[in-house]
């Protein structure tokens, strides 16, 4: 049992017999700040050592990318063909898988701002994915990265559909949730547009339908392009090959999505992953926000080509740590970022994708069904958060999970 | 139904444009990002460099007398800078003389480090320091230094029959330094242009006296004149005092600033992208964006062009050049020059 340190800052006092105490329980005020002084270092080194380099890297990809997904297609235009169909298939799976998440993602993070090139900017970029860049940067960038793993605050926790907490209270509706995953795995680029719109604010009068009304819309405008480009236009292009490129492109897309998901679910939903309360934000430091980012977030380990299939989101802790800092860096940070938590006794959760996902899937499964606060370690409901809940019925607009 | 067939065209590489392609395929291709080869260099004195550019894609016809913007990707960062033009329109290739600045992150490296064959980004041409048509009858250039490199294309675009009669007045320290000096110097003994040299190290700087006695009928002509900001403050004064302001066309490679006139610094929201920017009292607003990995419009960054223009929403600004106070609260949108505006207080962009 971790003793606590009267001058600690962290986490609040387990509601019940303190069953969940924060990994990062042991610091004082001071070692976080030192904590933080570190990690500011690593990110201001990065900064200053940007350059020519890195420039030729992000050229490369977008070179690859571009190559594998035109090579791709013309392979499919004769898609008839055994052969071509497979060859085509894979290389338009990666491009796409590439393009969103080593390109797109990093890209409308503004990782690459900093050369100014107009081409190459996240406010200029737009992705090969139905949700249109500028809403998912506003979910994504400001809410996702911001209030990371804070429940009721942080949407990405669970996705609004699934209980990925012990301490959200169960609903018969999650009994669904394994089956509510495997589609959402299917569709995931959809999933992600529509839960942009957040159906459940407009619903709550949260969101003025002056302000989704536009967002919709646009929505459909890029739906509608994407889909006439991959099963109208390719294709028809393809003649007798017609209907096995639309199977082709639909292929693509599922392996982008199925994988894309696999991924991202990796990056919060592990075990050992720590979730916060809301009153954790009030007069958070900067060394408390890098720790919650840390504790929040899970690596996943790999080759180097694992760790670019997947954006290097596989470095989910570095790029949580500096959001906005080129991907290609993480992995170079990353023994550095490894070496501070084992000095100042933190958990860096890294495994294998297969290992890790199959945990993120037992926590959905577990918490189909009520509890898992035992396993998940998290701190009995009480009579009076019960109450707190019984509240949040009636409000549910401003607690949603 | 050619539209149609381009809008097809365009869906099957969406959200990709057609120029994307281009220019991935080859930079030079690309129209929205024009590039140029440079395909020969020219070392004019130990400063000055003409570079020969080959653009890629066709370029809009210039006015001798502009200037374009050239980028380069420096340690994977985009730097532009502006330089004059001196080959005449019309010609397959561009030049452009670029005069390495002590100190310049661009300009020394322009100069003397780009070998032939490095691709250069291609800004448009601008700049109102350009005859008028018909071309005046009585002509007078007044330059010192790189401030000849604007004349220059000039003077190489006139017919010799416009040059009959014209004088050229060109201050630099020696004869060897007069950049273009060989090519000057023949101009004028095959045409009609008079040329006076002025070589500073011995004679000292031109002022109006011996300007007037060089060109005793400097008053009755239309004079362009571009050098360093002593010598064009001293010829403004001069024609403002004893001559026909109205005559007299200045260039200013640097920009003319109120000694005191800053800003009190503040907090830049610019509205189109979102990103915010800190800026101190001195610091323009293009600069403070650009270092916050803002993408912003901008050409000569000497308050010139106007390309750099952005709508002020909110907040005051302090013009570094005139040391006016813009503010939003007296007319919103007022467009402000954000190479020469510094915030005072937290301000509102449209960019």
């Amino acid at each position: 049992m971790l003793r606590r340190d009267p001058r600690t800052t962290l986490e609040t006092v387990p509601e019940d017999g303190g069953e969940k105490v924060s990994a990062a329980a042991h610091l004082t005020a001071e070692q976080v700040e030192a904590l933080g002084a570190e990690l500011d270092a690593i990110r201001e080194e990065v900064v200053a050592t940007r350059g020519e380099r890195d420039a030729r890297y992000i050229h490369a990809v977008i070179r690859a990318q571009r190559g594998l997904e035109f090579g791709g297609r013309a392979l499919l235009l004769f898609s008839k063909f055994p052969p071509a169909w497979i060859a085509g298939t894979a290389a338009l799976s990666v491009a796409k898988i590439l393009e969103n998440m080593e390109l797109g993602h990093n890209i409308l993070h503004g990782q690459w701002d900093w050369m100014r090139d107009p081409k190459i900017h996240s406010t200029t970029w737009d992705w090969d994915h139905v949700d249109p860049a500028e809403f998912w940067k506003r979910s994504h960038n400001y809410e996702h990265h911001t209030f990371t793993n804070i429940r009721g605050k942080d949407r990405d926790l669970g996705y609004t559909v699934m209980r990925i907490t012990p301490e959200e209270e169960w609903r018969p509706k999650h009994l669904l949730q394994p089956f509510t995953n495997i589609g959402l795995s299917l569709i995931f680029e959809y999933g992600i547009a529509l839960y942009d719109i957040e159906t459940d604010k407009i619903k709550s009068g949260e969101k003025p339908w002056a302000e989704a009304k536009p967002q919709i819309a646009a929505t459909f405008r890029k739906i509608g392009k994407q889909a006439a480009k991959d099963y109208v236009l390719f294709p028809l292009l393809s003649g007798p090959s017609a209907l096995s490129t639309l199977v082709a492109n639909l292929t693509a897309n599922t392996v982008r999505n199925v994988w894309s998901h696999a991924v991202i679910f990796c990056g919060h939903f592990p075990d050992g992953t720590e979730t916060f309360e809301e009153e954790r934000l009030e007069g958070e430091t900067q060394g408390e926000w890098y720790i919650r980012q840390m504790l929040g977030s899970a690596n996943l380990t790999g080759s180097k080509a694992m760790h670019l299939m997947t954006g290097n989101l596989s470095h989910q802790i570095e790029h949580h740590l500096f959001p906005d800092l080129p991907s290609n860096r993480y992995a170079e940070i990353a023994p550095r970022v490894r070496e501070i938590c084992e000095r100042y006794g933190l958990p860096y959760n890294a495994g294998p994708l297969p290992t890790q996902y199959a945990k993120v899937w037992r926590k959905i499964l577990r918490l189909a069904f009520p509890g898992g606060h035992e396993r998940y370690g998290a701190p009995k409901p009480t009579p009076r958060s019960r109450i707190g809940k019984a509240v949040r019925r009636v409000a549910p607009a401003r607690l949603a999970a | 139904m050619a539209r149609r067939v381009r809008a097809a065209a365009g869906l099957l590489i969406t959200p990709l444009v057609p120029d994307d392609v281009l220019g991935t395929l080859n930079p030079m291709w690309s129209r929205s990002a024009p590039r140029a080869r440079v395909v020969r260099v020219v070392r004019e004195t130990p400063d000055t460099t003409t570079l020969v550019l080959r653009p890629g894609t066709p370029f809009a016809r210039h006015v001798p007398g502009q200037y374009l913007g050239i980028g380069l990707q420096v340690a994977g960062v985009w730097h532009w800078r502006t330089y004059s033009v001196t080959s005449r329109p019309g010609d397959r290739l561009l030049s452009v003389a670029v005069t390495a600045v002590p100190g310049g992150i661009l300009s020394g490296r322009l100069a003397h480090d780009t070998p032939v064959g490095t691709v250069v980004g291609l800004g448009p041409a601008a700049g109102e320091f350009t005859l008028p048509e018909p071309t005046p009858e009585k002509l007078l250039f007044v330059t010192a230094g790189s401030g000849i490199t604007p004349v220059m294309g000039m003077l190489r675009s006139l017919d010799p029959a416009a040059l009959s009669g014209a004088v050229l007045v060109h201050c630099d320290r020696t004869p060897d330094d007069v950049v273009f000096g060989p090519e000057l110097r023949a101009l004028a003994a095959r045409t009609g242009l008079r040329l006076v040299e002025r070589h500073t190290a011995g004679a000292g700087r031109l002022t109006p006296d011996t300007l007037a006695d060089a060109v005793p009928d400097w008053a009755v002509r239309e004079t362009w004149a571009c050098g360093p900001a002593g010598l064009l403050d001293t010829l403004a004064e001069h024609w403002e005092r004893v001559g026909d302001p109205e005559l007299l066309h200045v260039e200013r490679f640097a920009p003319k600033r109120v000694g005191s006139a800053t800003g009190t610094g503040g907090r830049i929201t610019f509205a189109a992208s979102g990103l915010v920017a800190d800026a101190e009292s001195d610091t323009p607003v293009l600069l403070a964006g650009e270092a916050a990995g803002a993408l912003l419009p901008n050409g000569c960054r000497m308050g010139i062009c106007h390309t750099c223009v952005g709508k002020l929403q909110a907040g005051a600004v302090r013009d570094l050049q005139s040391g006016d106070l813009i503010d939003a609260a007296d007319q919103p949108g007022r467009p402000v020059r954000t190479c020469v505006s510094a915030p005072t207080g937290d301000i509102t962009l449209d960019l």
